[in-house]
């Protein structure tokens, strides 16, 4: 009984509750995995030679890394990612010319561009940011006059914000033409000032409700139906001129409801025309859930499906206090000793995207066509930059754990891995440096050892296929993890 | 099927058969309709003298819908729906909804296939719950067509995300080794999973090559192709229950017309097709259609309209009495809608699935499928 006591004792005190911690190899595979679009010998030896701490400190400043070369000369190919709205919409009409240039080329190269990025950029985290922020603020492709918006959309109102602020980030999206033709809000008028119908007979709630839920309060947090009308009131206006040639914001103050309004209990003045909209973003932007809201999403995509509450709490203050700079509230994240917790480790499941990613990085692949590899997205569940709904894709691994997604990514595996996916190739042997046994295969394509289980699956093969056994590895369920 | 057939089946198929006294299993086929249908303009109120006034541009003439009873029409799309109602197969059920006041999509939508209306932590959905544990389900007992299992299947009991039958196999004759590196797995998710995909490729591929060729052609829409998967699956009496399938793009804000319009007749057009495709074996299939919520009962200024309260839900196969609409009218006066602007919810979108459900299966334990929930006959 003494005894009993005593050795309760003394686990109380030898083994405190407190997340157990990762150790230095598994601290470099683990930053590796979750920053970058699937960890690389090269990640790891960067890591290894910096430190994690400063590591992540230099891909928080993607601009003090230098691009990958080979990959911008690729870029500068795709003669679509530059082009303007007005340019892009002359380059590929309606109804093109007999032979003339099709607008599928516009989503080739935007989606190709976005795939060789994730693959080949030297600037991985702010490329995960990227996939990121275009998630969280989607757009769908396929909807009519958004085809030729969208190139410019992640480009100009996206990308230059993924680690700045957030307002900039937000103000940019709903001024983009290809947001407000998105969710509809270029079309919200207050028709009363124009044809003397009822008020508010052309309001449009659709991008004021997805304002608050999805991009900055989250749903159920503070707001009613009645600020999703008032908001949507006071975005009257906001639209876009000549969408037929040259789409551009425009404000017009005609269509501007300039009745005085009441959001989250504040009262918005009669007659401030554009100011009604500006003065929407800044209280949003400031409110604190949107500091929780955008703290949540981050982590959930980074750190946990369920992440602990106590590290939201330090994100959302970390947002509040630098008035939404992003990359101090994903520096906030990186370095709490929840994103290093032992039960962080190997837990996310990668997305559709990132596992086809991962597995192209890890096998060194070189990718001269991706067509094959955008109809692997799809059939895994996650076509690029084609997500129908504003709630773009989830980050859980419940989403993405099914028979068919699973199946699609055992078949990609050995595909890859034996140089069956059209317009990719990969030189296995020099990858793996002319090493044949299983576990210096699983070892180099997953940076960590297997699980017993799975070595016993490839080392009972009669067969002794390398490129079978690569194919095996990436479809092994260690690889779908990250 | 006879026992003759059953001779010449192979081994898995007289298995399956062989779980139910009459050798096939009754199927539960639930369909989405992601967006919010604009229910006003499907199951038409021309009854209500305020239809035409709330939509002068929106509104379907009466001369060109189909009237059913004097006061409700369908629209003109649903032609091919119509003899399934005059031989009293199809019901409507009027002004169906959610308690939860939402708009949001996603919110409707996780509620509805969650079936816990205001409730956001439930993990599972409601079709899943309604499969009753046995003790060897048919690897196909419950299925999801497309790329990502739905929420409405998602929970404890098995089910299987299918986007094609034919395609449903590991390449490279790769199948056995990770058939045993899942089995073994510690990755207890995944193992789960895994052991879900590997029963269900052996069987589909037994499917479809044992498949008869059919004479019935489907749409080549999601809805279409998903409806034609699962007819072939159902005839070949692998044993499958339930079964989910969805269409997209109900979001009708603008340009509403056309596109409710080309919705609609790929709704009919693949309901009809699966019907008739089913022959003597639709008598044990029942469909139930939803969407998530309802739509403006006034159109917006954009020739669409916006997100609403109650629509308008179908079934077909019996579960409830045919060439009839059901529910309780709530009416389109102002102060008859629902926070003064959309139609107002009279029955429970759970009384409706709950009445399919248990005219699939009268054991079902409806305080599990909804729980905290007082089933409702249907008016």
């Amino acid at each position: 009984m003494l005894r009993q006591f005593l050795a309760l004792l003394l686990s109380l005190s030898l083994f405190p509750a407190a997340p157990t911690k990762l150790n230095k190899d598994q601290r470099a595979l683990h930053a590796a995995s979750r920053l970058t679009f699937g960890p690389t010998p090269i990640d790891l030896a960067s890591i290894q030679k910096l430190g994690v701490d400063k590591w992540i400190d230099q891909q928080l400043h993607p601009e003090t890394i230098p691009e990958n070369p080979a990959l911008l000369e690729r870029l500068k190919t795709f003669e679509t990612l530059q082009l303007s709205n007005k340019d892009l919409i002359a380059k590929y009409p309606r109804k093109p010319a007999p032979g003339g240039d099709r607008v599928q080329t516009v989503y080739r190269e935007l989606a190709e561009a976005k795939l060789l990025r994730a693959v080949h950029s030297t600037h991985q985290l702010e490329e995960l940011m990227a996939d990121f922020w275009y998630n969280h603020f989607n757009v769908f492709f396929d909807k009519g006059a958004d085809r030729l918006l969208v190139t410019s959309y992640e480009r100009d109102a996206i990308r230059p914000h993924v680690l700045g602020n957030f307002k900039d980030l937000l103000l940019a999206t709903a001024k983009h033409p290809a947001m407000l033709f998105y969710l509809d809000n270029w079309t919200s008028v207050n028709t009363a000032r124009l044809r003397g119908r009822k008020k508010a007979a052309g309001l449009n709630e659709n991008y004021a409700r997805e304002l608050l839920e999805l991009h900055t309060m989250g749903v159920d947090n503070g707001y009613t139906q009645a600020d999703v009308t008032e908001v949507a009131r006071c975005f009257t206006g906001w639209s876009i001129a000549n969408l037929r040639e040259d789409p551009q914001f425009q404000f017009r103050p005609l269509l501007h409801d300039n009745g005085a309004k009441t959001v989250l209990g504040q009262a918005i003045l009669p007659g401030r025309g554009q100011d009604d909209g500006l003065q929407v973003i800044d209280m949003l932007v400031n409110h604190p859930a949107t500091a929780k809201f955008i703290s949540t999403k981050l982590a959930q995509r980074f750190v946990a499906d369920a992440p602990p509450p106590a590290l939201i709490a330090k994100m959302a203050a970390t947002f509040t206090k630098t008035h939404g700079d992003i990359r101090e509230v994903m520096r906030t994240m990186l370095k709490s000793p929840e994103f290093r917790a032992t039960s962080a480790y190997n837990a996310k499941m990668k997305m559709p995207f990132e596992m086809v990613a991962s597995a192209l990085r890890a096998t060194n692949a070189t990718v001269t066509n991706s067509l094959a590899i955008q109809q692997e997205l799809r059939a895994q569940g996650q076509p690029l930059y084609r997500k129908g709904e504003p709630t773009g894709y989830y980050p859980f691994a419940e989403e993405w754990t099914n028979s068919a997604a699973l199946l699609s990514r055992m078949n990609f595996g050995l595909a890859l891995t034996q140089n069956k996916v059209r317009g990719t190739r990969i030189d296995l042997a020099q990858t793996l440096n002319n090493k044949t046994k299983p576990i210096e295969i699983a070892q180099a394509l997953l940076l960590h050892a297997p699980a017993p289980e799975t070595l016993k699956a490839i080392e009972s093969k009669s067969e002794t296929n390398p490129a079978q056994i690569a194919g095996l590895i990436l479809g092994s369920p260690e690889f779908q993890r990250k | 099927m006879t026992r003759r057939h059953l001779l010449l089946a192979p081994a898995w198929l007289a298995r399956a058969a062989a779980q139910t006294p009459n050798g096939k299993k009754k199927t539960l086929v639930a369909i989405f309709q992601r967006g919010a249908m604009d229910g006003l303009n499907v199951l038409i109120p021309h009854g209500d003298k305020r239809y035409t006034a709330l939509r002068p541009t929106l509104a379907i003439p009466r001369e060109t819908a189909l009237d059913l009873d004097g006061f409700f029409s369908l629209h003109p799309a649903l032609k091919p729906l119509l003899p399934l109602w005059q031989s009293k197969q199809l019901a409507a059920i009027q002004a169906t909804g959610s308690p939860d006041p939402t708009r949001s999509h996603f919110d409707a939508q996780d509620f509805m296939e969650s079936g816990t209306p205001g409730r956001k932590a439930t993990r599972d959905g409601w079709l899943n719950r309604a499969i009753p544990p046995t003790a060897k389900p048919s690897p196909v007992r419950a299925l999801s067509m497309g790329g990502t299992l739905a929420r409405s299947l998602r929970g404890p009991a098995p089910a299987v995300a299918v986007n094609t039958i034919a395609g449903f196999q590991v390449r490279d004759n790769a199948q056995s080794d990770f058939m045993s590196m899942y089995a073994q797995s510690p990755d207890a998710v995944l193992k789960g999973t895994g052991k879900d995909t590997f029963e269900a490729i052996r069987l589909l591929e037994s499917i479809n090559k044992n498949k008869p060729a059919t004479s019935v052609t489907y749409p080549t829409s999601c809805l279409g192709q998903g409806l034609a998967q699962i007819a072939t699956v159902i005839k070949a009496g692998a044993g499958l229950e339930y079964a989910f399938a969805d269409t997209t793009g109900w979001d009708t804000h603008t340009g509403q017309p056309a596109r409710l319009e080309q919705l609609l007749t790929d709704l009919a057009q693949s309901i009809a097709a699966f019907h008739k495709d089913l022959g003597a074996l639709a008598g044990d299939v029942t469909i139930v259609t939803m969407s998530e919520f309802g739509r403006t009962a006034k159109e917006n200024g954009t020739r669409g309209t916006d997100h609403g309260h109650a629509n308008v839900m179908f079934s077909l196969g019996g579960a409830l009495p045919g060439g009839k609409v059901h529910g309780t009218w709530p009416g389109l006066e102002q102060e008859q809608l629902y926070q003064q602007r959309d139609l107002a919810v009279t029955t429970d979108f759970r009384d409706v699935l709950a009445t399919a459900i248990r005219h699939h299966n009268p054991a079902t334990d409806l305080a599990k499928v909804f729980p905290d929930y007082r089933f409702r006959p249907i008016a």
